[in-house]
């Protein structure tokens, strides 16, 4: 596999002129399948959650989930789209071994939902207008494993294997317009966006939502051309970038691929991409060629979809609170400041902050917990912090042992590494490595008579008053008893000793 | 209308997924000239103004309720599978698209 | 006549009377059958009907409706009126327990994982299969010699073709192999063997009988429907199969009407009977047209008002049925590649993928005629032909629909000869698609445009003596008016022939018995 060559980020910017576009494709979370009623649920035994439809068999015959149709309005509506008054499913002509039918059931050229636009929010407050092109229906493949060869990878591969249960689930693909004038705010663009979509089908409750499980996958086209030209540049898709983290990197490693290849003088390939999350870069996939040729036609074994404006209202009356209003809403529930809140949203935690104090976290232990403790390990792990695995009511029991006085903060943190590790519940971390803050006074008062002698001055400052100075003494018992001691208690002993009203 | 000739005949074979000796392409290539030129009236039969019928009895909001319904066991699934490993379809190797 | 002949020549609304009086069970009729089957299906010069015999699971059947019976009672009381009546199904139509081929080697030993609704429906009637009949691979074709699995031969003349594709279903009726069967139209798939061998074939209102279950070949103009002697028989038969169903998009939602009441109480005083310009005169057979003319002659005498009406864009429909046909065709055969079911061929040379074993597969699978259909298909809709081709051929659609609906406020029903020659002999067509795709010409029309028609026997030509077929279409959702029709001409035929049409084939088995001593 060769590298291509690329530009520093920087440079790229100065040259030349980012377009995106993105195809994020959303499975829906309906109790069945978009044409049959085999059950869409994800990770049972391989061809189980399957039947004759879902598995193309001669003779049979789609029919049109009803709830998938719902669910598809409600995104176009919460998209800011028009709803179709009339639309239809077409089929996709193309043979490969994870579409039974060797067509993919599509709509086409009359999708549900149509010219809508998102407006997002970047991190320093600034709201940029990403226009929707469409939003259709169509249903998901089966999922191929590659087998022998190099470890799972088509390339090499003996054989692959098929299953079907995910054949046929429903999805919505929604597309954008070219989005232009992001310049190198590109690559937040491209994560926030995604990360808006993900947001809005959430809240909507018609998808899981978990990009982890490929609820959300997300395709990247970007393309370059000199600043102030007008046509666009050729593009690149790169597909099935699969976490927010992933989308932000993908695009800027395309832009800086492509203005590569533009120095070079070299035309860009109109392809496309893989994206490898290890390498953190995308290698070449497929070029455009004339077995693209879907020969789509519309679906004769399907009647057309007339969504009535009195369907679309009554659908339109059952959405939830938009994302936006939701936010200021839960900023003034929770009351951070604007720079608190949008450090939340930014770390991409607002749903987990809000699930942490469901669980019975008050609004200030929750966000300490996953700006303070959280974010910072997603990070070294280059995860998205939702996705480190830490469950609302770690955080919760975590808490209420520091407040008993049981563990300090500083263990907590110990603690959280361990259950992450998989070593066990707090409680039963706590117990194994001997976690508990000393509790006996005797040796701690041992600790501060030593801290106090060792700075006289300090002791004074704390008797005429000076209370802010106590930081220094209950620093040095601290260390004395390597971070062991309760510091609340350390500071109701050091006051006592001195004499001090607290 | 263009005529058929035989790379066309091999463009479709391709996008149709059959395997053509070449002279099956030829054979084809005149059988499908001769069928082609004898629908061609079709494309001068109607106007622009003339819509076109996909369905002979027209039909809208035809939907299902989204209830679970029957299942195969993979057993069942796999029971006319040319190949299978382990409760899934086997089949050869994929040509990677690069 | 053996006591066998007697009851397999019997209507189905006959047997249905005999088994209901208790005068002879479900057993006996079904064994009857089935012995006539191992009398003239097999062997050389067989008529080769059938591509499988049910034996064992119809004969189940049939005795569990003669226990129903002998028992009496509440259940005895409830047991349709066709119970322990056999049929034999075209081999399109997947069944539990029984391969399904479609004729093609691609699908050779597949057996269906679930039945087809049509298939539900005669279980849950209690109708013994008697197996599955032959036809041209994947139903493509118009004499049945496309079947991956030999032709089928004409009762009437062992020489000849049965028409195509139901050519199985209506040689297995028209030999005395099965009172009833079932049948596919997507182009005329049933009336025209029902009109070269001598029986009586309906093409239903498109969404009246669910296509679940039928391996689909062109879906916006497939429809199953039933295989007689008889027009009541039909009728009878329609009744069990017809009506909703929800695991079919395009399934009306219409109650079905009572068409066995319309067949029984045939009328045509006061009737406007419209007769297509376009359908008969130039490139009709002589004696085709001899027996058509008869037929009007017997309508007007029963009190029918003969009215003739023009069709003028029927012109287009042969030319828009081969684009809109092999285009849905070549989609719906893509899923026939090797992965899931079916055959699978290795290439013969390295290297081995996916793609060339579905290429192998599909070229060993696939018959001549399938592969043209398929070609042609992918042709018209590919990139920059969908508008003059699939596109074209829609719009067509709509001008037919027009001349339909034109023709039909001029006259109740219309009237043609179902196909354009009697049989032809075997091997005659095989070379020339244009040739063979003429025979659908008559047929056509009320696939693209939905609408019902039926093929009654009209007498033999002059020329060859060969069944002439009688074609009648009514307005969508008017299937009843077949039947009213249908069965007045039946009985006005039949009074002057003296009989069945069928009492003047030759006797089979004896001519079979000749041919194989020879
Ligand atoms: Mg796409
Ligand atoms: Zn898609």
């Amino acid at each position: 596999m060769s590298t291509d060559a690329t530009l520093s980020f920087e440079e790229a910017m100065e040259k030349y002129d980012p377009v995106l576009g993105f195809e994020v494709h959303v499975e829906l979370n309906t109790k069945t399948k978009m044409f049959s009623s085999a059950p869409n649920v994800f990770g049972d035994e391989p061809n189980t959650n399957v039947n004759e439809v879902d598995l193309g068999m001669p003779g049979v015959l789609p029919v049109v989930n009803k709830t998938a149709i719902e669910s598809s309005i409600k995104i176009g509506l919460a998209l800011n789209c028009k709803i179709a008054e009339t639309c239809r499913f077409a089929r996709k002509n193309y043979f490969y071994p994870d579409t039974p039918k060797n067509f993919q059931t599509s709509q086409y050229d009359e999708p549900i939902a149509y010219d809508g636009y998102l407006d997002i929010e970047l991190s320093d407050g600034t709201v940029f207008r990403v226009e929707i092109e469409r939003a259709h229906m169509e249903e998901d493949a089966g999922k191929l494993t590659h087998m022998g060869g190099s470890a799972g990878r088509i390339q090499g591969a003996d054989y692959s294997l098929v299953d079907y249960n995910r054949s046929g689930v429903p999805l919505v693909e929604i597309v954008t317009k070219p989005i232009q004038g992001a310049g190198s705010r590109a690559p937040e663009l491209a994560k926030a966006y995604v990360a808006a979509v993900r947001e809005i089908v959430k809240n909507l409750g018609v998808s899981d939502a978990k990009m982890e499980r490929g609820n959300v996958r997300c395709d990247a086209n970007v393309s370059l051309r000199p600043h102030g030209r007008e046509r666009f540049g050729i593009r690149s898709e790169t597909k099935n970038v699969n976490s927010l983290r992933a989308v932000e990197h993908a695009v800027r490693y395309e832009i800086q691929r492509h203005a590569a290849v533009l120095d070079s003088g070299e035309p860009v390939i109109q392809e496309t991409r893989h994206w490898h999350e290890d390498t953190r870069s995308t290698t070449s996939g497929r070029a455009k060629s004339d077995a693209d040729d879907y020969r789509y036609f519309p679906e004769p074994d399907l009647v057309p979809i007339v969504a009535s404006r009195e369907w679309v209202e009554e659908l339109r009356a059952t959405l939830p609170e938009p994302p936006a209003e939701r936010r200021k809403r839960l900023q003034a529930d929770w009351g951070y400041s604007d720079l608190e809140f949008r450090d939340v949203v930014n770390a991409g935690v607002m749903d987990e902050i809000e699930e942490t104090i469901a669980a019975g976290a008050t609004a200030t232990v929750a966000r300490k917990w996953w700006m303070g403790e959280i974010v910072g390990r997603a990070k070294n792990a280059d995860v998205d912090p939702g996705q480190l695995g830490v469950k609302p009511e770690t955080i919760v029991e975590l808490n209420k042992m520091v407040e008993a006085g049981k563990i300090n903060n500083k263990m907590a943190a110990e603690v959280l590494d361990g259950v992450l590790a998989g070593e066990g519940t707090p409680a039963e971390i706590v117990e194994k490595r001997g976690l508990a803050v000393v509790s006996d006074d005797g040796p701690l008062l041992e600790a501060i008579d030593a801290a106090l002698a060792a700075q006289p001055g300090v002791a004074d400052k704390i008797r005429g008053g000076k209370l802010q100075a106590i930081g220094a003494i209950v620093g040095a018992v601290m260390k004395a008893t390597r971070g062991q001691a309760d510091a609340g208690r350390v500071k109701e002993l050091i006051l006592e000793r001195l004499g001090v009203e607290g | 209308m263009a005529a058929i000739n035989r790379d066309d005949v091999a463009h479709l074979a391709r996008l149709a997924h059959i395997e053509m000796s070449a002279e099956e392409l030829d054979r084809m290539a005149g059988e499908l000239a001769v069928i082609v030129d004898s629908v061609k009236s079709v494309s001068e039969a109607a106007g622009d103004d003339v819509p076109a019928t996909s369905h002979p009895i027209p039909l809208t909001n035809v939907f299902r309720e989204d209830v679970v319904g029957h299942t195969f066991t993979a057993e069942q699934s796999l029971s006319g599978a040319p190949d299978a490993y382990e409760g899934r379809f086997k089949v050869p190797a994929i040509l990677d698209e690069d | 006549m053996t006591e066998n002949n007697v009851l397999i020549r019997l209507s189905a609304a006959a047997l249905a009377e005999k088994l209901a009086a208790g005068e002879v069970t479900s057993v006996e009729v079904t064994q009857a059958y089935l012995d006539r089957i191992a009398a003239v299906d097999g062997g050389p010069r067989g008529v080769h009907a059938f591509l499988h015999v049910n034996t064992e699971e119809a004969l189940a059947v049939a005795a569990e409706v003669d226990a129903i019976r002998a028992a009496g009672g509440a259940a005895a009381e409830e047991l349709h009126e066709l119970a322990g009546v056999p049929i034999a199904v075209k081999d399109l139509i997947v069944t539990v327990g029984q391969p399904t081929t479609a004729g093609s080697k691609i699908l050779e030993g597949w057996h269906s994982p679930y039945d087809a609704t049509v298939v539900k429906r005669l279980r849950d009637a209690k109708m013994p299969i008697l197996g599955k009949t032959n036809l041209d691979e994947f139903a493509m074709g118009s004499s049945t010699e496309h079947s991956a699995y030999g032709p089928t031969r004409n009762p009437w003349d062992l020489d000849r073709i049965p028409g195509g594709s139901g050519g199985g279903s209506a040689a297995a009726v028209a030999a005395f192999e099965a009172p009833l069967a079932l049948g596919t139209d997507t182009g005329g798939s049933i009336r025209q063997p029902g009109a070269v061998t001598g029986t009586v074939g309906v093409k239903p209102t498109y969404g009246s009988v669910s296509r679940y279950g039928a391996i689909a070949m062109a879906s916006s103009l497939d429809q199953i429907g039933p295989v007689s002697r008889t027009v009541l028989d039909s009728a009878l038969l329609h009744q069990v199969i017809g009506g909703h169903d929800p695991h079919d998009s395009t399934s009306l939602p219409d109650p079905l009407e009572d068409l066995v009441a319309a067949a029984r109480t045939g009328n045509v005083d006061g009737m406007k009977i419209g007769i297509i310009k376009e359908l008969h005169g130039e490139g009709y057979q002589a004696g085709v047209e001899n027996r058509f003319n008869e037929s009007l002659e017997l309508l007007k005498q029963a009190g029918a008002e003969i009215v003739e009406v023009s069709c003028p864009n029927f012109k287009y429909a042969l030319g828009a049925y081969y684009l809109i046909m092999p285009s849905e065709a070549s989609s719906n055969l893509a899923k026939f590649d090797g992965v899931r079911y079916g055959l699978r061929v290795l290439p013969k040379d390295a290297p081995l993928t996916i793609e060339r074993v579905m290429g192998a597969t599909r070229a060993a699978g696939f018959g001549d005629e399938v592969k043209r259909r398929i070609i042609l298909g992918t042709y018209a809709l590919s990139a920059g032909y969908y508008d003059a081709y699939y596109g074209s051929a829609q719009k067509v659609r709509t001008l037919i629909q027009r001349d339909f609906e034109a023709a039909f406020a001029q006259a109740d029903v219309l009237i043609s000869p179902t196909a354009p020659t009697t049989a032809f002999k075997l091997g005659e067509k095989l070379n020339d698609p244009l040739a063979m795709y003429l025979n659908d010409v008559a047929t056509i029309p009320a696939n693209m445009a939905g609408v019902p028609g039926l093929s009654l026997p009209g007498g033999l030509a002059d020329e060859d003596g060969l069944p002439v077929g009688i074609q009648l279409l009514a307005p969508a959702r008017q299937d009843a008016r077949l039947y009213r029709v249908g069965a007045v001409l039946e009985s006005l035929l039949e009074a002057q022939w003296g009989g069945p049409l069928l009492d003047r084939a030759p006797e089979l088995a004896a001519s079979i018995e000749t041919q194989e001593a020879k």
